[in-house]
């Protein structure tokens, strides 16, 4: 096994066990402090896929600006642990099976597909991913949803604002 | 690395936040284990692009074909910032009025 393979695996086992700790842990910001080393997983991801641009912007963007914003609502308003109701062990029961039949559905969809078998991801190389011929493509062919974004940004601060007013 | 792979990695965390919207009470860790999902889709996205530009250069040795995946990952991301925002400032009026985020309480509040 090649050493790119290696990181394949060693990264996704570690993403794959930080969300399930998101979902197991019972202090919400041990969730959060989970959840931002998932974003840091998937970033090692990218870099292996050599989207490079995308996995600073991931890490700025989720783990650095909107994990950061979940941590101050949560210790803004003091969530203590989740309390247990002994109902709960029902809900949580039918919750994974019903997840784990989606997981089963999907996964044998893809192996049944017979037109994916051949086709690699191409790993390690690759021009796109960089910064200048995204930025190029941004901003020629994507201009319009470039500055639709900044408005969709300005209608989100506003809503945000007038909803937190009292 | 084949494409089944990632595929079978992003489903795997798509139904690890399915399962988590589907379980948990807070409605912090819902809209947490939503970001889950939606980071699983931006990695399948990101590995798709790949894909078609590895299959695009073996035609031409200069080609940006699937960059628009990429792109589209971006956009992604922007969408997921701006919604964050928003769903955090309802669940923070909703916590000023009933003093809780637990969604079976905030269910039973219908008035």
């Amino acid at each position: 096994m090649s050493t790119i393979e290696i990181l394949f695996y060693i990264l996704s086992a570690f993403a794959i066990v930080s969300a399930i700790m998101v979902l197991i842990s019972k202090n919400p910001i041990h969730s959060v402090l989970w959840l931002i080393l998932v974003f840091f997983a998937i970033s090692g991801h990218y870099i292996l896929l050599n989207a490079q641009f995308l996995a600073i912007v991931n890490i700025i963007v989720y783990a650095g600006a909107i994990m950061v914003l979940f941590l101050f609502v949560i210790m803004l308003m003091n969530v203590k642990s989740d309390n247990e109701p002994q109902k709960k062990l029902l809900i949580k029961f039918i919750g994974v099976i019903s997840g784990g039949s989606l997981l089963t559905l999907l996964i044998s969809l893809v192996k049944q597909t017979v037109q994916l078998n051949g086709k690699t991801v191409l790993m390690k190389e690759g021009t796109i991913g960089l910064i200048h011929p995204l930025g190029k493509a941004l901003f020629s062919d994507y201009v319009v949803p470039f500055e639709i974004s900044s408005v969709l940004f300005l209608s989100a601060m506003v809503g945000a604002v007038i909803i937190g007013k009292k | 690395m084949p494409i089944q792979y990632y595929i079978f990695f992003c489903l795997t965390l798509f139904s690890i936040g399915v399962v988590g919207v589907l379980t948990r009470r807070n409605a912090i860790i819902v809209f947490m284990c939503i970001e889950l999902m939606l980071n699983a889709v931006n990695l399948l996205l990101v590995s798709f692009s790949k894909m078609q530009h590895a299959a695009a250069l073996k035609l031409d040795a200069v080609s940006t074909a699937g960059i628009d995946a990429q792109i589209f990952v971006f956009f992604i991301m922007v969408v997921a910032a701006a919604e964050v925002s928003v769903g955090l400032a309802i669940i923070v009026m909703m916590f000023r009025n009933t003093h809780s985020i637990d969604i079976n309480f905030l269910n039973r509040l219908k008035n």
